[in-house]
């Protein structure tokens, strides 16, 4: 009996909607318009300079606490000493590191949709009129074409994982699944309009392996599996978002997991263990910062990935915010608002960085590993790298980091018979 | 529930913080008009702040002395500070400017002077407001700043040790002139100002 020989999976792919977007001279579009606002202020800056809002609005004294409050004096109090933790605490009101993760990146040169112009008022008839004309073709011409795609995308990865997950397990369900996936999730990225570029792809996650990337949005998992199959994790939800998971687990081995099993570290770890260690089984897919950030940072790994053990392979993923936002800001829109916010963008534009894979070293505990891993994901990205927790979009900050400020302070009021000069990482911001 | 929270009191984010706060900083009277015109068009100008929504910043709940300054944001009894009030409380940190120094001495004195700036240190004390920092003051603050680390009696003898050193009247407190003789040396311009970039 001749073997049957596997063909490729070559999967439909619809065509672009918006294939002008992706290309970058359209980019003078939003320049001019940043430069009609600017006209329209009237400021008088004839000694202010061009910084990027990146740089932030205040000039940071980064000298740490040892060396602003020492001076000749030691092993005393002075009245002085106060101003080092007032100034930080005022820095810290006009402009922290933290919270402006949690909400859309300000631009540099406005896109002309009003949602990332904190600063829109009318300047000129003429911007506004570009304004409306383009709102028309967002709101009248480009969003029922995405929505019926979408609906035509979500409708045919429903029926396509119940039909292929009928099959008996074998290598032509294999097949079939990843065709079906692949299929679905490219109709579904372009009803965004997304134009994603893929860098590095010999580095693709293998079977058997750990995909990490750094989490801006919901769409982050539609936009890794254009690209590959992948199985993903995460807590059963209701709603249509139940239907496909339901679906789509007959067909393909992804781990869900109950709300009440979540909370259960050891049995979640077990879980995913038992799938690594199978390697036959896609990789999975994991966001271990927990939350949506904003997509200039990459906040605290959760160590939970990094402790299963297997190869990772982590991934960088930048959006270019000049033609929509892509950051799902929880706390302010609820899906809906948010899956409509960016079928009325003007496209998603991405790119996709592939890392070689890294595995656990020697000697090396598992928050070090996450936070070697985190180095390198924003490094490739060109993101900042910040040792927050993600979980205080909504959570109070841990009383032991005041605790250790303190800690270092008093340690320059009473030296106790201990000489020489602190370690340099007692910085206490 | 949370939903009607929420809509019932705005929230100040981190956009309207930033924007207040280079209304605050030393740009030309016609920039700082243009961008207070806004706030009034956007009734930006109605958000009210409250002790919550300070203590959300991650680095000034980890700060030691978060809460003093989260209070000398709100005056005697109040809860919420509005646009103004906020304002006046970071116009302390205004770097002081060489042209500010030549103007008419008959105006206010502004709240960056020098004087303004130690008597706002001053007040971080000085918590029941009598203008004298007691014994009991400083060693409320030594213990904001040290937490548990140091003993009771060592903070205490800091504590006496200091208000040795800068009491001249021999009232076992610090009064406003004592605490700035004892600070004549020290930088206060560089120390207790913040500089904006735009």
């Amino acid at each position: 009996m001749a073997e049957w020989v596997r063909p490729a999976a070559v999967p439909w792919v619809p065509p672009r909607f918006v294939p002008f977007f992706s290309d970058s001279s359209w980019a003078c579009l939003p320049r001019w318009a940043t430069i009609r606002i600017e006209k329209g202020v009237k400021k008088p800056q004839p000694q202010m300079l061009k910084i990027p809002a990146a740089n932030g609005i205040i000039e940071r004294d980064e000298t740490p606490m040892e060396k602003e409050i020492a001076g000749l004096h030691r092993m005393e109090f002075r009245f002085s000493d106060i101003f080092y933790f007032c100034r930080k605490g005022f820095e810290a009101i006009v402009e922290d590191e933290v919270t402006q993760r949690f909400s859309s990146e300000e631009l540099v040169s406005w896109n002309l949709l009003t949602r990332t112009n904190v600063n829109f008022h009318y300047v000129s008839l003429r911007l506004t009129v570009v304004w409306v004309i383009g709102v028309m073709v967002r709101y009248c011409f480009l969003l029922p074409l995405r929505f019926t795609l979408a609906a035509i995308g979500i409708t045919s990865m429903i029926v396509g994982t119940t039909v292929v997950g009928q099959l008996p397990n074998g290598s032509l369900k294999n097949y079939l699944s990843e065709v079906v996936h692949l299929t679905c999730s490219r109709i579904l990225v372009r009803a965004l309009s997304g134009t994603i570029h893929y860098h590095n792809k010999e580095n693709k996650p293998q079977k058997g392996g750990i995909c990490v990337a750094n989490h801006t949005s919901p769409i982050d998992a539609i936009i890794l599996t254009n690209d590959g199959c992948y199985a993903m994790v995460g807590q059963v939800h209701g709603g249509l978002m139940g239907v496909i998971q339901r679906a789509t687990v007959k067909a393909c081995p992804h781990v869900w997991f109950e709300r009440s099993e979540i909370k259960d570290r050891h049995l979640v770890t077990k879980r995913l263990r038992e799938h690594v260690a199978d390697k036959n089984k896609l990789p999975i897919l994991i966001f271990p910062e927990g939350t949506c950030i904003n997509n200039t940072s990459v906040m605290m790994f959760k160590k939970g990935s990094f402790e299963i053990g297997g190869t990772i392979y982590p991934v960088a993923i930048k959006y270019d915010p000049q033609f929509g936002d892509a950051f799902w800001n929880s706390s302010k829109y609820n899906i809906v608002s948010y899956l409509l916010r960016i079928m009325t963008s003007w496209a998603i534009v991405c790119h996709v960085w592939y890392m070689p894979p890294m595995v656990r070293k020697e000697g090396e505990d598992a928050v070090q590993f996450a936070n070697r891993v985190r180095s390198a994901i924003a490094r490739q990205g060109g993101l900042t790298e910040l040792p927050w927790d993600g979980g205080l979009k909504r959570a109070k900050v841990k009383d032991s980091f005041k605790e250790e400020q303190q800690k270092n302070y008093s340690k320059m009021l009473v030296r106790n018979g201990s000489q020489g000069n602190l370690p340099a990482g007692t910085e206490s911001d | 529930m949370r939903k009607s929270k929420r809509s019932r009191r705005r929230r100040a984010s981190p956009t309207v913080r930033s924007l207040a706060c280079t209304v605050a900083s030393p740009a030309s009277t016609k920039a700082k008009m243009a961008l207070l015109d806004l706030f009034i068009r956007t009734c930006c100008i109605l958000a009210l702040l409250s002790r919550e929504d300070f203590q959300r910043i991650p680095e000034l709940a980890i700060n030691p002395l978060g809460d003093r300054i989260i209070n000398a944001f709100f005056s005697e009894g109040e809860d919420q500070v509005n646009f103004r009030g906020f304002m006046r409380t970071l116009a302390h940190f205004r770097p002081i400017e060489d042209n500010e120094k030549s103007k008419d001495q008959n105006g206010p004195e502004p709240l960056n002077s020098r004087s303004n700036k130690l008597h706002f240190a001053f007040r971080l004390y000085d918590l029941d407001k009598d203008d004298k920092i007691s014994r009991d003051e400083l060693l409320q603050v030594l213990r904001m700043m040290v937490g548990v680390n140091i003993s009771d009696e060592q903070l205490g003898s800091i504590a006496d040790r200091t208000i040795q050193e800068a009491d001249q009247d021999g009232d076992c407190a610090i009064s406003f002139a004592e605490f700035v003789k004892v600070l004549e040396k020290v930088d206060v311009e560089q120390k207790m100002s913040i500089r904006f970039l735009h």
